[in-house]
């Protein structure tokens, strides 16, 4: 029931988003490009920050390191936020893990695994937040690590006094 | 990676950082009440509590209707649906990124085609 539809093709939407379970989300998308090249986007910062930020955001991307290995670490800047964390498993060109530290001990795991059929890739993008609280707080907003808390609670009674 | 929000969204959390307007929404979540009587209840001068509902009317999660002398609040629907429904943006962020991501994947497909034309 929280399958999205996309804009241009609502009878088979091109991006897929399904809360796998109350800490997980997943994102499948099929790009017509192998495996191989799929992987060269996601793990060259040069070809990555060309689509990571979607334009609507309206804001650009200050630094963009990236160590793609098993271990190394990437640091995305914009001004005055920082996205960080390690890769905790790279294995080109089927699998990048990832983990999310800038909300500190609530940090969340990216799952990417690169699959190749004929010439086509599907990707499947899992989030997996330590707490289900976690994963609401990161949907509701980019407000300071500290605010998530309370400001989910205040949500949540809201959504139910509504 | 995915705290990435809309823009339009800052200041519904703005609005959210300040006590007094959290209560004035708590209260509204309960029913419509004029300025005066969130004013009262919440022991501050008319125009203090004015500047408050202004704020939370800016981000749209309070709506306004003066009827005679008296100016009536209550939730503001719109705004409450976008921020609490997260997967919908998470979608859109994803959507879009991806529509992206078709892009310089297209351009890597060209230019290994080529590539491979000139080894050949």
């Amino acid at each position: 029931m929280d399958t999205m539809q996309g804009e241009t093709t609502p009878s088979e939407p091109k991006t897929k988003v399904e809360r796998t379970s109350d800490r997980e989300v997943t994102v499948t998308r099929t790009f017509d490009a192998p495996a191989h090249l799929v992987f060269e986007a996601w793990s060259n910062p040069e070809l990555f920050r060309r689509w990571w930020v979607p334009r609507s955001i309206g804001m650009a991307l200050t630094t963009c390191e990236m160590d793609v290995r098993t271990g190394g670490g990437y640091r995305l800047g914009f001004e005055g936020m920082d996205f960080f964390g390690r890769y905790l498993e790279v294995t080109p060109p089927s699998l990048i893990v990832w983990t999310n530290e800038e909300g500190g001990d609530d940090a969340s795991v990216t799952t990417v695994t690169l699959t190749e059929t004929d010439g086509r890739t599907v990707v499947v993008v899992t989030e997996r937040y330590p707490s289900p609280e976690a994963l609401e707080a990161d949907g509701a907003s980019e407000a300071l690590p500290e605010t998530f808390a309370q400001l989910d609670e205040l949500l949540v009674e809201l959504a139910s006094a509504a | 990676m995915v705290q990435y929000v809309d823009a339009r969204l800052d200041a519904s959390f703005a609005a959210l950082s300040d006590a007094t307007r959290r209560g004035v929404l708590e209260q509204l979540g309960r029913g419509e009440a004029s300025i005066s009587e969130l004013a009262d209840r919440f022991h501050m001068t008319l125009t203090g509590m004015r500047k408050h509902v202004g704020v939370l009317e800016g981000a749209g999660l309070v709506a306004t209707e003066k009827v005679g002398r008296v100016r009536t609040c209550r939730i503001g629907d719109r705004r409450l649906d976008e921020v609490t429904d997260w997967i919908e943006r998470y979608h859109r962020l994803w959507d879009e990124r991806f529509d992206a991501l078709d892009g310089v994947l297209e351009e890597l497909k060209q230019k290994e085609q080529a590539d491979g034309h000139d080894a050949g």
